[in-house]
Parts: structure tokens; C-alpha cells; sequence
């Protein structure tokens, strides 16, 4: 009898919990309201904002995501598909100001939007 | 003690780890607000370890001058779950240095986007006696508990539970931080209540384009004002003290950050003059260091 228990609560586990994990990762652009989706950079195509945003990447953000942006063994690479194409550079600054808590990623927000953008200039500066 | 019995020490060898973990960290970068009393919104990043330790030197006027001083041990939880610990003491000028006791608090962010204000549920337990600190300024607080020596002011026990509800709002680069605070000493006696307020913004906003130490956006300036807000029999701001002043900080290379603050009673009832400094040092992903592999 506990074993026929084990046998179905097992799968409904599965069942339940999958499809949230995978919602998760990557769900947040889901969320990105249509105006904070559409901004515009104001440091496109700078060579000096690469530059410092790659200071500021170096000091608050290598440490999750490695020296490189290439992601650890907990936290994703900001070299994918998903940050380099699918995301666009207004929704990677929604996600740097109200971070993904649930998922571990904190708010940036203190950082203010100047070094916001200067940090996404960089992370796109990789895809080049 | 022989070095042998250094080593089979249990707590030698933690206090090990912990040393070789900080010597081996490689510091980021706080960007820190220069308050000293008053709570901003921001938690501390998940895994991220913050040592700081900070005082306040003051005198009353027909008292011995003192210096409060608390060490503290802030580690993120979670990104919206921030856990303290402070241990705190003091020194008092012709009379004596003493071990206050200590106290832990828990930050919880409830809402999980960024708001134009958002609120963190704040709930700490201190177990405290003689304190100099003046990490808050509750009820009807004020220069005359200073006066007491040391070995009478140890004699009472304040074993009390302090809720806070902090907000907090970016705007343009600007911070304002406001902070409602009720405390209740279990051993009786009514709520007593706080308040304290803060706005500061970096020098510069934008980063710079190669490591500097002393850029513009390194430094952090400010105002802060705090004070008691009377008692659940009193409730009001006469016949407590309030304290203003304006706070700077730097953050040095390495994951420290230094701040100062120079601050001024407002009334009969406060210090005349504050003087508040704390050093921070921040270590990143600190149980990760203890990890195979990492």
C-alpha cells in the first residue's frame, strides 16, 4: 500500500514541479510591461560606456555569472541566445532594476540607470 | 596554551576558517548607503558576507564622554531575505569598557519588484544592557541615560523585540529611505516609538571608464535625521531626542567602504554632538569559499 503511494506521488511531483522550473528560467521576460520593453539605450554604440560597464560587471556581477559573463555552475552565462538576441535592451534593464528574487537574483537598482546601461552596453558588447 | 591545544580547539580552528576566508576573498565593491541608523530598502545580496564595524563618540554635558560601538555580521539569505547579527559595547572615559550584548534582526522584502516605494518587514531581538550605540532613538530616549556608571546602568536588562517597517524609493539616482520603528521591552512597560529619516545620492552617477579609488561615483553623500516619537502612554516628538546631520562615505578598493557622519541634537533632550564612522568589508559568496570546487 505505501509503496503504490510512493509509486503515484512521485510522478505528480514531477508533474507539478517541472513545468514551474521550467517557467522559471526565462519567464521574467514575460513579464517586462511594454514601455520598459521598448527603451532605448542612451549609451548605444559607445566604446566608453563598454568600458565602464565592464568595471561595474567586474565588481557586482562576475562573481555569479564569472569574470566573462560565461555563467557558474549556479548561475547562467549572459552570452545566450536569450540575453544576446531573444531579450531586448530595454528588458535587460527592467530585469537589472527589479531583479528576479525569487530566482536569487537580487535588484540593482542602486546602482542607478547610468551604470544600468553601461553594464548592458557591455553585455552586448560580448555578441560582437 | 601550547600550540598543540590551539589546534584541537573546535572554535580556534572556525575562527580559522573564517580569517582564511577573508584573507583569501577578493572583496567587491559595496555600493552602500552612508546611513548609519536609518535602513534603505536594498538587502544584501544573496551569499554576500558584510563585517562592519561602526561607533558613535559623544559626551553629555555633565556626563563622561563615551564611545558606543557595534560590530556587525549581515549576511543575503535570500535577494529578499537579509539576516543580522550585531554584537555591541562600549567605552566610557573615566570609567570603564564593557560588553553590551548583542542582537539579531531579520529584513524581509515582501514585494518583489521595485516599486516607486518599497517596504521591507524589519524584526529584531536584542538582549542588551548599558548600550551606547544609539543605533535608534525610541520613546523618550535622551542625554540623562548617559549619565549612569556603567556598573548601574548593567544592572538593567533589556531583553527587547524592535519592529520597523522601512521604505524606500530611487529616484534618479537619489535614495530616500524612511523608517517607522516600534520597540517593546519584554519585561514589561508600553511600545515605544522611532522614527528616522535619510536621502543620499553618489557624487557622480555614471561609471568611470578605467579602476580609479577616488572617482566621483565612489563617493556616497547625505543627510540623516532620527529621534523617539514618545510611548504608547506619550505619543509625540516634545520630551525626546532627535539628532540630524549630514554623512558621507567612500568605498576604498578591495570591498571596503568607509563612512563618517558628524550629527547634532536638536534639542535639550540629545547630545549636543555625535560623531558616527563605520568600516565595511564586504566578502562575496562567503560559504561558496568553504565548498570543494569553488
Amino acid at each position: 500500500m505505501k509503496g503504490r503511494r510512493v509509486l503515484f506521488l512521485i510522478p505528480t511531483v514531477l508533474i507539478v514541479v517541472t513545468p514551474a522550473f521550467c517557467a522559471a528560467d526565462g519567464a521574467w521576460l514575460n513579464h517586462v510591461p511594454a514601455k520598459d520593453h521598448g527603451r532605448k539605450n542612451p549609451y548605444e554604440g559607445r566604446a566608453d560606456a563598454v568600458a565602464a560597464g565592464r568595471i561595474v560587471f567586474s565588481d557586482h556581477c562576475s562573481k555569479c555569472h564569472g569574470e566573462n559573463a560565461q555563467g557558474t555552475k549556479k548561475r547562467p552565462s549572459l552570452r545566450s541566445a536569450r540575453v544576446q538576441q531573444q531579450a531586448t535592451e530595454g528588458d535587460l534593464h527592467w530585469l537589472l532594476v527589479n531583479g528576479n528574487m525569487a530566482r536569487g537574483m537580487p535588484s540593482w537598482a542602486k546602482l542607478g540607470d547610468p551604470q544600468i546601461w553601461q553594464v548592458i552596453s557591455y553585455l552586448r558588447s560580448l555578441s560582437q | 596554551m601550547a600550540p598543540s591545544q590551539w589546534r584541537n580547539r573546535p572554535w580556534h580552528r572556525c575562527l580559522g576558517f573564517l580569517f582564511a576566508a577573508v584573507a583569501a576573498s577578493a572583496g567587491c565593491c559595496a555600493q552602500e548607503r552612508p546611513y548609519f541608523v536609518t535602513y534603505s530598502h536594498e538587502m544584501e545580496e544573496p551569499g554576500n558576507l558584510e563585517i562592519e564595524m561602526s561607533g558613535a563618540i559623544g559626551k553629555p554635558p555633565v556626563g563622561n564622554r563615551f564611545l558606543g560601538s557595534t560590530t556587525e555580521f549581515e549576511y543575503g539569505v535570500k535577494a529578499w531575505w537579509t539576516s543580522e547579527f550585531y554584537l555591541d559595547g562600549q567605552v566610557t572615559w573615566h570609567d570603564s569598557t564593557i560588553f553590551t550584548g548583542y542582537r539579531w534582526e531579520n529584513r524581509f522584502r515582501p514585494l518583489l519588484r521595485e516599486h516607486w516605494i518599497n517596504p521591507v518587514i524589519y524584526v529584531e531581538f536584542g538582549n542588551t544592557s548599558a548600550d551606547k550605540a544609539l543605533r535608534e532613538v525610541v520613546g523618550h530616549d535622551g542625554r540623562d541615560d548617559f549619565l549612569d556608571s556603567n556598573a548601574d546602568a548593567r544592572l538593567e536588562k533589556e531583553r527587547e523585540i524592535e519592529l520597523k517597517l522601512i521604505l524606500g524609493s530611487d529616484f534618479r539616482g537619489c535614495n530616500l529611505s524612511e523608517n517607522l520603528i516600534a520597540e517593546k521591552n519584554l519585561a514589561g512597560g508600553p511600545w515605544e516609538f522611532g522614527y528616522a529619516l535619510a536621502a543620499s545620492r553618489p557624487l557622480k552617477l555614471a561609471a568611470s571608464t578605467r579602476k580609479c579609488a577616488f572617482c566621483r561615483e565612489k563617493f556616497q553623500a547625505g543627510v540623516e535625521m532620527y529621534g523617539g516619537l514618545g510611548d504608547g502612554h506619550s505619543f509625540g516628538t516634545r520630551l525626546t531626542s532627535h539628532y540630524l546631520g549630514p554623512t558621507v562615505n567612500w568605498s576604498a578598493p578591495n570591498g571596503m567602504t568607509l563612512s563618517f557622519s558628524p550629527q547634532f541634537g536638536l534639542n535639550h533632550y540629545s547630545i549636543p554632538r555625535l560623531y558616527r564612522f563605520g568600516i565595511r568589508y564586504e566578502i562575496e559568496q562567503f560559504l561558496s569559499r568553504f565548498r570543494r570546487g569553488e
